[in-house]
């Protein structure tokens, strides 16, 4: 079994481990249309369920009659309220810590709210039961505005205020109205104030985060099938926490945990969408319960757009203070938060704005306070964080936009202003003003390299020509020029501020080494199209010097895999690659044990050199990895046990925060609002790389999809509160057609703290994206006196800003 | 998005098609490429009991272009006519216009016939049809008769068809001159916030004639007679087009929706016109 004919460089090459572009091993089936989705999931006997959807966005029910569609043929059976109320099953918990209406309650809150679930015999006949339901509804006012739910009479949730018209506080502390949710502060208030208002400079802006949706290509479902013989429970469904679905399943149905088995099979996509519980889960569960079959529930687009969960929805008003040269003293920032019907939003429970306290960014902000009012109003539920850590891409767009409000305030270059406030090198590990400490950073750097690579300085001259010109009567295109600087806070989280619904958000690994010297590794994750089956298995490559081809990574079974919270808030590397890590040096000491058995010197004398331990000092001797695995089954060591296997749950000491340098040059056609990115730099510091064309693809993602956010995105209501982007022709997804060329560059700072220095990465360029695109838009008009505009920026708006500027009295 | 049940027919030629259609009438309707139709009935928006395919009719596909004539059968695709050399000869205006439909997996399905028989004022062929001043042949029990693209649409999805005559073919005389289609959408896939079909043709500096219509900007594709009448007998230049502009301005009733309010596309609607005079007339 020797194979020392090979180089140290060929060895380290075979095994594919960390830092080498190895190919997806996930693409093979997903490209053949081979995948195995929720709705791929056939079973024999299987129901279809699907739900009676309110129309209206604010009403009382006064009847449902089901006799009719009970006649369809087909059709089986009609929940609604009444029958899932003696379960305890008609409302569920929330992970906000509020509850939600798992079928109609006597009102209905949002449009698109689920009424009644039919089940059939097929999808076909359960639609035919659908519209054969008749509902009796009373309408009530409706209210989409925050600001007007704070100072209505109407009210939302009459379950949440007491018979003597009290409030009783809400899950965090006490409520001002009752419409109202939460208060939530960070930082010094009077401190903050004080500073804002001695300054020599203070620039202030409202600006509005849009409502939209993470859209992910398949919608959201479930498969429940109740084996009433041995009494177990299987349920499969889009959910990328399936062990925390688990146990909310056993906690609100009473089945116990060890009958319940959750399985995420493929998951087409997630972006956030695929965290929480739906009443879909939960009917059919009851509906598989209630018929001994198994039942299926999938969504379509529209159900999707309209009803799971959204993503923003803030209006935040700042203000920020400067000295007359530009160094920044003070931060204030208030946000209210539009959360819909029901507080469904998902942060880990300590953070009911997640952490929107990363609002200080990048920069050295001395003194700063943020205050967040949740508030109740008509529309669908959600708040979820949509590609990005929870609220990051709020807390990052609102201070970008305020640096280039303050820089217009100074009369200053946005770069330079950046520059010169940025947390410095040797300030890490840095305690920022609203609590956090950053893990590393190397700002400067990746600014001077991002601006260099542009050429910044050329771009700006290019520019002031254009608008020359523009004002000549030569041209009718302006030229934006975009630029962020961000900083993600992800990998929750350390347990002791981290939890949701109570459970620690650690992560784990277990990993077992098969006698021939292949292995299996089983994670608490679940990939959603981020490539984990590739890029954790050249973490264990790397870790203990098997190739990545002979690693098979598996996750989402709850029956086989360790207990962990799941992927999204870039969580999977920082934590889960942690813990991967970590069961890969228990595996590695075992290892190392055995190899100086089998070469006859003491384990010190032993050293690991890519994917085996050689005598020290004398390489020629040496037990690769592979021969240790086959001793480890097949030899009787004293003092070892036999195996190879281990397992790890790791509890991060520190969130990691990433950080990048974006820049954006955007033509813009005053006339019509067209707008066409010229080009888009993107550079990256996700600390020590795994796989840079996964990471690259991850960055081609989220920036299209930042994109998507900046330019049109959006779920927009009107004033009775119907959905007027519940379609894919309304509600923007970008194509190939609308993407730009993206050029990606990087630097590298470990974070000190992870195993191996990753920090995470998919969502990095999501939330650096957003402002980046948006604040091209914005650079575009700024010579014309635009400070702020919100987003998203599609053809009619930018036309209305072009259009109040008087842009289009000169043509 | 779960249709109801419906009976589909596949007649193999078009007397069995219209006797369907006399045997059910309202209840009945053609489909050609499917694609406004079955997305209509999967949101029960379209309520057809009895749905007839018309692919395996005989006769309905195929371009001929003879001499200075044009005849485009009804089933005859998008991509069939970006495909076609002969005719993209011919007339070009058709191939620039059909590759702003959509994208290339609803071109491979979407026809001619179905496009401007559907009466959706999203579409783009109705208004191109228009300029081109084409006739389309519709067959019903007494038999044939042809119908002026100017005259077919009366409101959304209301025109001169009969519900049992068949749209069957799009007939029209080949354009001379510069051509021009301009269109502005929001992203690949999505009807116009504004377009402009223009043929225009030169003589010497002076425009000699002109046809104009705009899509997406009414409940009917608008033929601006007007629009053309401002540019004949002129060079073309600013007052000309911005009375051309004008006169188009003046015949269109736009309303607002996600694309934007009426200004909006009022502006958008004369900044597309202009543009699409003067590339048409660059080519005259």
């Amino acid at each position: 079994m020797k194979d020392d004919v090979t180089s140290r460089e060929e060895r380290v090459e075979n095994l594919k481990g960390m830092g080498c572009s190895r190919k997806r091993v996930e693409d093979a089936r997903f490209t053949q249309g081979k995948g195995n989705y929720v709705d791929d999931i056939k079973l024999d006997g299987m129901l279809f369920g699907d739900f009676v959807r309110s129309p209206y966005a604010h009403a009382r029910i006064k009847n449902i009659d089901t006799s009719a569609a009970l006649e369809v043929p087909g059709v089986l059976a009609v929940l609604t309220a009444k029958d899932l109320e003696p379960l305890g099953l008609h409302w569920m918990p929330t992970l906000a810590g509020d509850k939600q209406m798992v079928l109609a309650d006597g009102k209905v809150l949002f449009q698109g709210q689920e009424v009644a679930f039919v089940v059939a015999e097929d999808r076909y006949a359960a639609a035919d039961g659908i519209e054969a339901v008749e509902v009796d509804y009373e309408e009530l006012p409706v209210i989409v505005d925050p600001f007007e739910a704070l100072t209505s009479d109407v009210v939302l949730r009459e379950d949440l205020v007491a018979e003597d018209g009290s409030l009783p506080d809400g899950a965090h502390g006490p409520r001002k109205h009752h419409n109202h949710i939460f208060t939530w502060e960070a930082g010094d208030k009077d401190p903050t104030f004080d500073t804002i208002d001695a300054a020599e400079v203070v620039a202030e802006e409202t600006m509005y985060y849009h409502r939209t949706h993470p859209c992910p290509l398949e919608t959201c479902g479930s498969v429940a099938s109740m084996d009433k013989v041995n009494g177990k429970l299987t349920l499969w469904g889009t959910f990328q926490a399936p062990h925390a679905i688990r146990t909310v399943v056993s906690l609100i149905s009473g089945i116990e945990e060890h009958n319940i088995r959750v399985i995420s099979p493929d998951i087409g996509g997630g972006f956030g969408n695929k965290v929480g519980a739906y009443p879909g889960y939960v009917c059919t569960v009851v509906a598989s319960i209630v018929t001994g079959k198994p039942v299926k529930w999938i969504e379509d687009r529209m159900d999707n757009l309209m009803t799971t969960a959204f993503a923003r929805d803030y209006w935040m008003k700042g203000r920020i203070s400067a000295t007359k040269d530009g160094k920044i003293t003070g931060l204030h920032c208030h946000v209210t938060a539009d959360h819909g019907g029901f507080d469904a939003c998902a942060d880990p429970t300590k953070f009911p704005a997640g952490f929107m306290n990363i609002c200080t960014g990048s920069y050295d902000i001395p003194t700063a306070y943020l205050e967040v009012d949740g508030v109740y109003t008509n529309k669908a539920p959600g708040g979820v964080s949509y590609r990005c850590s929870f609220r990051v891409t709020e807390a990052v767009y609102f201070i970008e936009r305020m640096i280039e409000v303050l820089a217009i305030e100074l009369n200053m270059d946005a770069a330079e202003l950046r520059r010169i406030n940025f947390i410095r090198k040797e300030q890490f590990p840095y305690t920022a003003a609203l609590g956090w400490e950053y893990d590393s950073g190397d700002y400067h750097t990746a600014w001077d390299k991002a601006l260099s690579t542009v050429d910044y300085d050329g771009l700006r001259a290019e520019q002031a020509e254009r608008v020359e010109a523009f004002k000549r009567g030569e041209t009718r295109s302006l030229m934006g020029i975009g630029l962020s600087f961000f900083t993600e806070i992800v990998g929750a989280g350390p347990v002791k501020n981290c939890d949701i619904l109570g459970l620690g958000m650690f992560d784990s690994c277990e990993i077992r080494i098969h006698p021939t010297g292949s292995a299996i590794a089983r994670l608490g994750t679940i990939s959603q199209g981020q490539g984990h089956a590739t890029t954790f298995a050249q973490i264990l490559a790397s870790e203990i010097g098997l190739p990545a081809d002979s690693i098979t990574i598996e996750e989402g079974d709850t029956d086989t895999a360790p207990y962990g919270l799941g992927t999204y808030g870039s969580r999977s590397t920082p934590v889960a690659g942690a813990a991967t890590a970590m069961a890969g040096r228990k595996i590695r000491a075992k290892a190392q044990m055995i190899a100086a058995y089998l070469l006859e010197v003491h384990d010190d004398d032993v050293e690991f050199d890519v994917d085996r331990f050689v005598v020290k000092g004398a390489p020629e001797r040496f037990k690769t990895m592979k021969e240790i695995a086959f001793a480890a089954y097949n030899q009787a060591i004293p003092g070892i046990e036999p195996g190879l296997e281990a397992v790890s749950y790791y509890d991060p000491p520190n969130m990691t925060y990433p950080f990048g340098a974006y820049v954006c040059v955007m033509d813009i056609d005053v006339d019509t609002g067209v707008t066409d990115i010229r080009r888009f730099y993107a550079l990256d510091d996700c600390g020590t790389r795994i796989n840079p064309m996964i990471i690259e693809g991850q960055v081609h993602g989220g920036l299209t999809e930042a994109l998507a956010v900046a330019l049109g995105q959006e779920i927009a209501y009107d004033d009775m509160g119907n959905v007027k982007t519940g379609t894919l022709m309304d509600f923007f997804l970008p194509t190939a057609w609308e993407v730009p060329n993206y050029e990606t560059d990087y630097t590298v700072t470990p974070s000190p703290h992870h195993p191996i220095g990753a920090k995470g990465v998919g969502e990095s360029p999501h939330v650096g994206g957003v402002p980046c695109f948006s604040n091209a838009v914005q650079d575009a008009f700024r010579a014309f006196g635009l400070r702020h505009t919100n987003m998203p920026h599609d053809h009619w708006r930018i036309w209305k800003t072009a259009n109040e500027l008087g842009l289009h009295d000169m043509s | 998005m779960i249709p109801a049940a419906f009976e589909y027919y596949r007649p193999k030629d078009m007397d069995g098609v219209l006797s369907i259609l006399a045997e059910h009438g309202d209840d009945a309707r053609v489909m050609a490429g499917g694609h406004s139709l079955i997305p209509m009935m999967k949101l029960r928006m379209a309520d057809v009991p009895h749905l007839i395919d018309l692919q395996d009719v005989a006769g309905l596909s195929g371009i001929e272009v003879d001499g200075g004539q044009i005849r485009i059968g009804a089933m005859v695709t998008q991509h069939d006519i970006i495909d076609h050399a002969d005719l993209t000869a011919a007339a070009p205006i058709l191939r620039e216009a059909a590759l702003q439909i959509a994208d290339p997996q609803v071109r491979y399905m979407g026809t001619v016939g179905g496009n401007v028989a559907n009466g959706d004022p999203g579409n783009d062929m109705p208004g191109l049809m228009q300029c081109l001043d084409a006739q389309f042949t519709v067959v019903g029990t007494d038999g044939e008769r042809t119908i002026a693209a100017r005259d077919f649409y009366e409101a959304a999805y209301m025109t001169a068809r009969e519900d049992e005559e068949v749209l069957t073919s799009v007939t029209f005389a080949a354009p001379k001159g510069g051509y021009a289609y301009e269109k502005q959408k929001r992203k690949i896939g999505d009807y116009a916030t504004a377009a402009a079909a223009v043929q225009i043709v030169r003589d010497g500096d002076i425009c000699t004639e002109a046809s104009i219509a705009m899509t997406n900007l009414s409940d009917t594709p608008i033929y601006s007679e007007a629009a053309g009448a401002a540019l004949i007998g002129t060079m073309v230049d600013a007052a000309a087009l911005t009375a051309a502009v004008n006169a188009m301005l003046g015949d269109i009733d736009p309303t607002e929706d996600n694309r934007g309010p009426i200004a909006f596309k009022k502006h958008v609607a004369g900044v597309i016109l202009r543009r699409a005079i003067e590339r048409a007339w660059s080519r005259a």
